[in-house]
Parts: C-alpha cells; structure tokens; sequence
C-alpha cells in the first residue's frame, strides 16, 4: 500500500537516511524501531513532505506522493500524528478534533468521526471543552491520534507516541494501536520502545544510523539475537 | 466629570479605530512570525482609496467601506502571494528589510501620484456632533466605531466558527500541525495577510474624514499598530482590541490633563510600564 524505495535524506551536509527501503501492506501494523537518532522520525517527516528527499520514490497505492505539498499527502490519505502530540493548545478537544477533518474529504462526515474517536477515546469525550494546552500527556496523545483519525486517512503514522508517559499508560496507548487496527487501519508505528512495538506489530524494520539492518516479522524480530543484545539488554 | 467622561468617550471612538489596525498587524504576526512593517502605509493606501472614490466618484467614506474592504483584501493577498512568502522560513532581518521596502515604496509611490500636500476629505458631517448625556459626540467618529464594532464582532465569529477561521487560528498556534492536519498553510497566509491588510485599509478608510491625507501618514501609524500589538500580547487578537482602546483612551486622556502636545508621551509610558511588569503584554504568554 505504502512503499518507499531508495530513499536518502540529508539535512545540509549531514546525510541522515541512507536507500531506506519499506513496504506496508494494508490492514498491517508495521514498525520501524531503533535508537535516538537513528532516522526514524525524518523517515516519516519525509513520507508527510515537510521535508524534501535528496533521492527515491515514495508511493501510495502505486501512485507517486513525492512531488506533493505536505496538505495533499494529508488528501491522498495519509496523515501523520507527530512526536510530541502536537496538538493546538488555544483550542479545545472538539476544536482539535474538527482540524483534523478539515479537508474536504473528512468534512463530510466530521460527526460521524467525532461520535467514532469518542467511542474509542472515552475521555475526550469528558474534556471536549477543555482546552488541549492544559491537558495531561496521556490526554494529549489519545487527542493526538484521535485528531488523526478525523482525516479518514488510509494508512496512519505514528510518532513516538509513547513517549514521556507512564508504563501504564504506554501499555494503554498499545492497546489502542491495536484496536484500531483490528477496525482497518493500516498504520506504520515509529518507536524507541522495541519490546511493545515489535509485540504489536506484524512486522518490523531495524533501523540503525540511517540503514535498516533487519527487517522481519514482529515475533522473529523479538527473537533476534542481536535485536534482544542491542535493544533489548538480553 | 463631564471633562473626564468626555475624553472617555473620545478616546473609546478613535480606540476602535486603533483596535482595527492592531488586530490586523496581529494576525499576521500570529500566523507568520512576521512584523508587517508596512502596516500603516496599508493603511494609508486605503485613505487614498476612500479619498479618490469621494472625489471623484462621489461616494461618500462610510458607504465606499464596501469597496475599500474586498480590494485591500485582495492588494494584502497579491503582497503575500508574490512578496511575503518567499521569505517566511528567512532571517529575521531580511523580513524586516522586505516590508520596510515595501512600505517605503508605496509611501513613494503615492507621493509620485498624488505629491505630498495634505488633502482633506470634508463631508457634509465632518465636523457635525452630537449630544448625548450632555457629552459631545462627533459624528463620523461615532459611525466609525459602529462600523468598527460590526467588524471585530464579524471578525471574532470567523475565527471561532468557521473551518477557514479556525484553521488560520491553527496555523497560528503550530504551522507543522496544520500542515500534518492537511491544511494548505500558505494558503491561510495569504488569506491572514489579506485580512490584516483590509482591516488596516479599512481603518484608513473610516479615519480619512477626520485626519489629514497625505502619503507620509504611515510611519506614524505602523508605530501605533505596534505599540498596541505589543502591549495587547503579540498575536492575541482580543489583546490587540483591548491594547487599541486602551491607547486611544490614553491619547484622549493625555491630551485633555496635560497636553496635546504631550499625550504620545502618555502612551509610550504606559507602553514601557507595560514592558517592565508584563513583557509578554496585556493578554499574552510568555514564550519559552
């Protein structure tokens, strides 16, 4: 559904992704897992165009999207909910939650999507007055992935999203990529935690000083020796 | 009393003005991290433009408010379009450098046409008032401010309500967001710039019965927007509102308990108060 081929990225003269090759198939849950500064995040910043690969092709079901402005990679149905949540602090939940159906093609059926994020995310429902500023970090990113979803998008990045919350809380946020896979959703998952990514995922992509190293069925991936040495202090 | 609550009112009219010419400035810093340097020149241009439909089409200033609105509009949206977004990810300095030229060549531009003499528009209700409570109201300050009013109320009901209003407002409050949100960001630009140069036209527009024309004008004013956008919070519209009132109210105070000559002072002083115990401003927040 989603394929990157040969991809580089450079910021200046650092070179940052080096033939980045991935693939995600509908209704998968793929991971790119890795350390700090790997190039994981710049690989999806890449995909949701706010910044310009040096080489490669970066199709969506077979249709070139690396000539695009980041708002019609969002039209042709991918949408990007960023590290760190990123939500619109001087607005509130429901105002959020309607910038992400701001698109023609979401507007249509923006109530419909509100009621669906509400079921899923029955705390955002209590705060939708609240003002997404002066919410919790967990808030915020169930905020952040419900934004999302109001896109009606057809394959969903993910950032960190577990990033600064409680273990609790992290186990929480995994539960919910899962179940909103279960319901359809094709979603790429970028992750620093190894273990509950690669447990969720279908498959998974190592990615190492801006190379994948490893790529491979979640489980095999958990299984590695030198996945379990590397990330996982085995 | 009657002194105080005159110089009350007074300053109230002509702070609506103010208002209007600070959120306009405010709004586009919001959106643009940009200092529109050329603001009050906007603004100047958009005097001419109600002072030459009046003489020469003969339609009076409040009425050509219809006109001047949509075509300040679309000049703020060609500025964006072709000047402005083309260094939105540049140096501060190069910003500054870029609306201070354009500032300076519509200010020369106008003086080329119209040369530099003060031109007055007098209607037949320039200098008319009226009395309300024993207070002297004058007139074309007085349909100013409803006309000022029906717009900042027009203008809070966009940004609250409206999907383009709403978006523009997240754009301001994290451009890589709404990029992700699927909101074209240089649109909402062009569009924030458009807004902001309309109600700074229209500003003009509605003080040309009262003020002299003349192609200088802007400097003085793009100084006040400024001051206000500064002292409301930079980028609170409902800051800027209050900032202009607040100004216009301090002029009219100034001028009236020590001197007109000196009630620029009374403003800037309020301006540095306001500085030293509130750098963010009135309604603004401290940025990290």
């Amino acid at each position: 559904m989603l394929k990157i081929e040969k991809l580089n990225f450079s910021y200046d003269d650092l070179k940052v992704l080096w033939d980045i090759d991935l693939e995600v198939h509908q209704g998968e849950i793929v991971t790119v897992v890795g350390s700090n500064g790997a190039g994981k995040s710049t690989m999806l910043k890449n995909i949701s165009r706010l910044v310009r690969p040096n080489s490669g092709t970066i199709t969506l079901q077979g249709e070139e999207i690396n000539k695009l402005e980041s708002h019609q990679v969002v039209e042709r149905g991918i949408v990007q909910v960023p590290e760190g949540r990123k939500i619109f602090p001087e607005m509130t939940v429901r105002e959020n939650l309607r910038m992400g159906s701001f698109i023609k093609s979401a507007r249509a059926n923006r109530e419909e999507n509100i009621e669906r994020v509400f079921n899923l995310f029955p705390r955002l429902k209590e705060r939708e007055k609240q003002l997404g500023g002066t919410m919790s970090g967990g808030e915020q990113q169930m905020l952040a992935i419900a934004r999302g979803l109001m896109t009606n998008p057809k394959v969903l990045l993910l950032d960190e999203p577990s990033l600064g919350l409680s273990p609790l809380l992290v186990g929480n946020i995994f539960e919910i990529i899962t179940e909103i896979n279960r319901q359809g959703m094709t979603i790429l998952l970028v992750e620093q935690n190894v273990y509950q990514s690669l447990r969720i995922a279908h498959r998974g992509y190592v990615l190492e000083t801006g190379r994948v190293v490893l790529t491979g069925k979640g489980e095999d991936l958990l299984n590695d020796p030198h996945v379990r040495k590397a990330f996982l202090g085995m | 009393m009657l002194v105080f609550s005159q110089s009350l009112i007074s300053g109230l009219l002509i702070g609506g003005v103010y208002a209007l010419i600070g959120i306009g400035l405010t709004i586009i810093f919001g959106v643009m991290r940009i200092i529109n340097f050329a603001h009050g020149d906007i603004m100047m241009i958009g005097m001419y433009l109600t002072y030459n439909l009046f003489t020469l089409a003969g339609i009076d200033p409040f009425v050509s408010v219809a006109i001047t609105i949509p075509i300040m509009f679309l000049f703020g949206a060609l500025l964006q379009k072709v000047f402005i977004n083309r260094v939105l990810n540049a140096l501060p300095q190069n910003q500054i450098l870029l609306t201070i030229g354009l500032g300076l060549i519509m200010s020369n531009t106008m003086m080329l046409i119209f040369t530099s003499d003060y031109q007055i528009l007098t209607t037949s209700y320039s200098s008319s008032s009226f009395r309300l409570f024993h207070i002297s109201i004058s007139q074309p300050l007085a349909i100013s401010f409803v006309i000022t009013a029906g717009i900042t109320a027009l203008l809070y009901w966009f940004f609250m309500k409206t999907d383009t209003g709403q978006a523009i407002r997240a754009t301001a409050q994290d451009r890589d967001a709404a990029q992700l949100m699927g909101i074209n960001v240089k649109r909402m630009s062009i569009i924030a710039f458009g807004l902001g140069s309309s109600l700074a036209g229209t500003a003009g527009a509605l003080i040309s019965p009262t003020y002299y024309i003349f192609p200088q004008i802007g400097s003085t004013f793009t100084l006040k927007a400024f001051v206000i956008t500064v002292l409301g919070g930079m980028g609170s519209i409902l800051g800027a509102t209050l900032g202009g009132i607040l100004i216009g109210v301090a002029e009219s105070m100034g001028a009236v308990y020590i001197s007109s000559g000196w009630k620029d002072v009374v403003v800037f002083v309020l301006f540095l108060l306001v500085l030293v115990f509130k750098p963010s401003g009135l309604l603004g927040k401290s940025r990290a």
